[in-house]
C-alpha cells in the first residue's frame, strides 16, 4: 500500500503544480498516470509546440513547461505510480480513501485529487473486424518491453513518431520488423524518418506504403495479417506480431463510475472555495472539472492546485492555525526554517 | 462584417444551421464547440494544432476550401473512418466563401 497525504491522478502540468502547491505545506503527495512518463497532453499530444499564455513565460515548449514543473516539484519528492490507470475508489472508515490501479497497485490518502485532463489515454484502435480477439495474443497497443519481441516476427502500423521510432528500436531485437502506412510520407521528426530511410537502405526494415491492415487470421495466436494495396490487391503477411500505434485519444475512463457528479463529461466542483466535488475529500482541478465561468487553462489549473491545497490542509489538520507564507518570505520550506531563501543584498554605505 | 450561415450535422445526424461569425478568426472546429454540437472532450483535443483527427468532417457541399496544409495531410492519414472528402475542421477557416457550406461531424474515435 503507498501512502501519502495527497494521491494526486494525473501528472500532468497541473497535478505537477499541486505537488509543489502542498509540498510547500508539508503535505506529501503521490501521482498516478496512465502514461508511462509525467507531464500529460503536453508530453503525449504537443510536446514541440510552443505555449504563450504560462504567465512569464513569453514562450515555451509544452515538453519545456513539464521539465520546469518537474524540476520546481521534485524537491518534495512525490511518488509517481506510472504506466497504470486509476481504476476504482474505496472510503476507508476514517474516511481515507483507497484507489487501485488496473495492475492491483493499492494507494491509500486522506485527500484523492483528480487532475487528469480530458481522461486518461486509450489506444486508438484501427477499425478491424476481429480485432479484439488478437488482443494479448500478438496485437500490441504499446510496447513496454520491447524484449519481448526477441527474434519475432512484427509489423508495425501507422504513421507518426511512435511508429517510426519504436520499428527503429525494434530492428535490432526482431527478426524481421515490416512498417505499414497509409501514405508514402510519415509524419514525425526528421531525424526519425532519415533513421527509418536508413534502415531501409540496408533493408533492416521492410515498408509497405500506401497501404493499410485490413485483416488479422491466427487460430488462438496471431499469425499473418492482410495488407491492402492502393490498387486495392491484398497481400498476407506472417507475423507472431502486430502493433497498431495510431495515437491516444483521453478517455474520463473509470472515472465516470466513482460517483462524482458529471457534467458535460467533466467532473462538477464548487469553484466558490475549493473545487471539491461532491464527495468530501475528493477534488478535481484543471481540464477535467467544470463550474460556471470554465476555462480549460493550464493557468487556470494552477490556481485550482493553489486553492484546493488550503482546503486539504484544513482536511488533514482540523485544529491547526494556518496563514499563508510568502516563498519571497519564508522560501520553499517556510515551516521548519530549513528553507531555500534569496540571498542577502549587501548592506553598504555609500562614501 | 455579418455573419454567415453554416450547416453542420451533428453525430446523430441532426442537421444544425448556425451563424458563424466572420470576425473571431475562429475555424470550423471552434464553431462546433461553440455550439455546443459534440462532446466536449470528442472534438478538438488537441486544441486544433492537426495532431488529433478528433475534429474529423465531411465536406457535403461543393465549397472550395482553404488547400490541406502537409500537417492535416499526414494526420487524416492516421484517421480512420475517413472518406475522400475528410477535412479536419479545425483547419478550415471561417471566411465568407463558406456561406452556406454543409459539413457532416465524423464518427467519434
Amino acid at each position: 500500500m503507498i501512502k501519502s497525504d495527497i494521491l494526486i491522478i494525473g501528472a500532468g502540468p497541473v497535478g505537477l503544480f499541486a505537488v509543489f502547491e502542498a509540498g510547500l505545506m508539508k503535505m506529501k503527495c503521490h501521482l498516478i498516470d496512465v502514461l508511462p512518463k509525467p507531464g500529460g497532453q503536453c508530453s503525449e499530444i504537443y510536446p514541440k509546440k510552443p505555449i504563450y499564455d504560462i504567465p512569464a513565460y513569453p514562450e515555451i515548449l509544452a515538453d519545456g513547461l513539464i521539465d520546469k514543473l518537474m524540476e520546481q516539484c521534485s524537491q518534495f519528492q512525490p511518488g509517481f505510480t506510472l504506466g497504470e490507470r486509476a481504476m476504482t475508489i474505496d472510503k476507508q472508515e476514517n474516511n481515507s480513501f483507497v484507489v487501485t490501479t488496473d495492475k492491483g497497485t493499492k494507494h491509500l490518502a486522506p485527500i484523492v485529487v483528480i487532475a487528469g485532463g480530458l481522461g486518461s489515454f486509450e489506444p486508438r484502435k484501427p477499425l478491424i473486424n476481429n480485432i479484439e480477439k488478437y488482443e494479448g495474443s500478438g496485437l500490441e497497443y504499446f510496447i513496454k518491453d520491447p524484449n519481448k519481441f526477441k527474434n519475432k516476427k512484427v509489423v508495425i502500423a501507422g504513421g507518426g513518431d511512435s511508429a517510426l521510432d519504436w520499428a527503429v528500436v525494434l530492428c535490432d531485437i526482431a527478426s524481421e520488423v515490416t512498417l505499414v502506412h497509409r501514405r508514402n510520407e510519415f509524419r514525425g521528426a526528421l531525424d526519425s524518418v532519415e533513421k527509418v530511410q536508413h534502415l531501409k537502405n540496408l533493408n533492416k526494415i521492410n515498408i509497405i506504403t500506401p497501404a493499410e491492415v485490413v485483416g488479422l487470421n491466427g487460430n488462438n495466436n496471431l499469425e499473418s495479417i492482410i495488407v491492402e494495396n492502393s490498387d486495392k490487391s491484398k497481400t498476407q503477411i506472417k507475423t507472431d506480431f502486430f502493433i497498431p500505434l495510431f495515437g491516444l485519444s483521453p478517455k474520463l475512463g473509470p472515472i465516470a463510475n466513482w460517483g462524482l457528479e458529471i457534467e458535460k463529461n467533466a467532473i462538477k466542483v464548487n469553484n466558490s472555495l475549493d473545487y471539491q466535488t461532491n464527495i468530501p475529500g475528493i477534488f478535481a482541478i484543471g481540464d477535467v472539472n467544470t463550474y460556471p465561468g470554465k476555462l480549460k487553462l493550464i493557468l487556470c489549473g494552477f490556481h485550482e492546485a493553489a486553492l484546493m491545497c488550503q482546503s486539504a490542509f484544513k482536511i488533514l489538520n482540523p485544529n491547526k492555525k494556518f496563514l499563508l507564507k510568502y516563498t519571497t518570505v519564508s522560501g520553499v520550506k517556510g515551516f521548519d526554517g530549513s528553507h531555500k531563501k534569496a540571498e542577502k543584498a549587501v548592506v553598504k554605505t555609500i562614501s | 462584417m455579418t455573419d454567415i450561415n453554416i450547416i453542420i450535422i451533428d453525430r446523430l445526424g441532426k442537421k444544425h444551421n448556425v451563424l458563424a461569425p466572420l470576425d473571431m478568426s475562429m475555424n470550423i472546429m471552434e464553431l462546433i464547440k461553440s455550439y455546443e454540437l459534440a462532446d466536449d472532450a470528442s472534438i478538438g483535443i488537441c486544441g486544433g494544432m492537426a495532431m488529433c483527427a478528433s475534429c474529423q468532417c465531411y465536406i457535403e457541399s461543393t465549397h472550395k476550401l482553404n488547400h490541406k496544409s502537409d500537417e492535416e495531410e499526414a494526420m487524416l492519414s492516421e484517421a480512420f473512418n475517413l472518406k475522400s472528402s475528410s477535412r479536419l475542421s479545425c483547419q478550415i477557416p471561417i471566411t465568407k466563401d463558406l456561406k452556406d457550406l454543409i459539413i457532416r461531424i465524423a464518427p467519434e474515435y
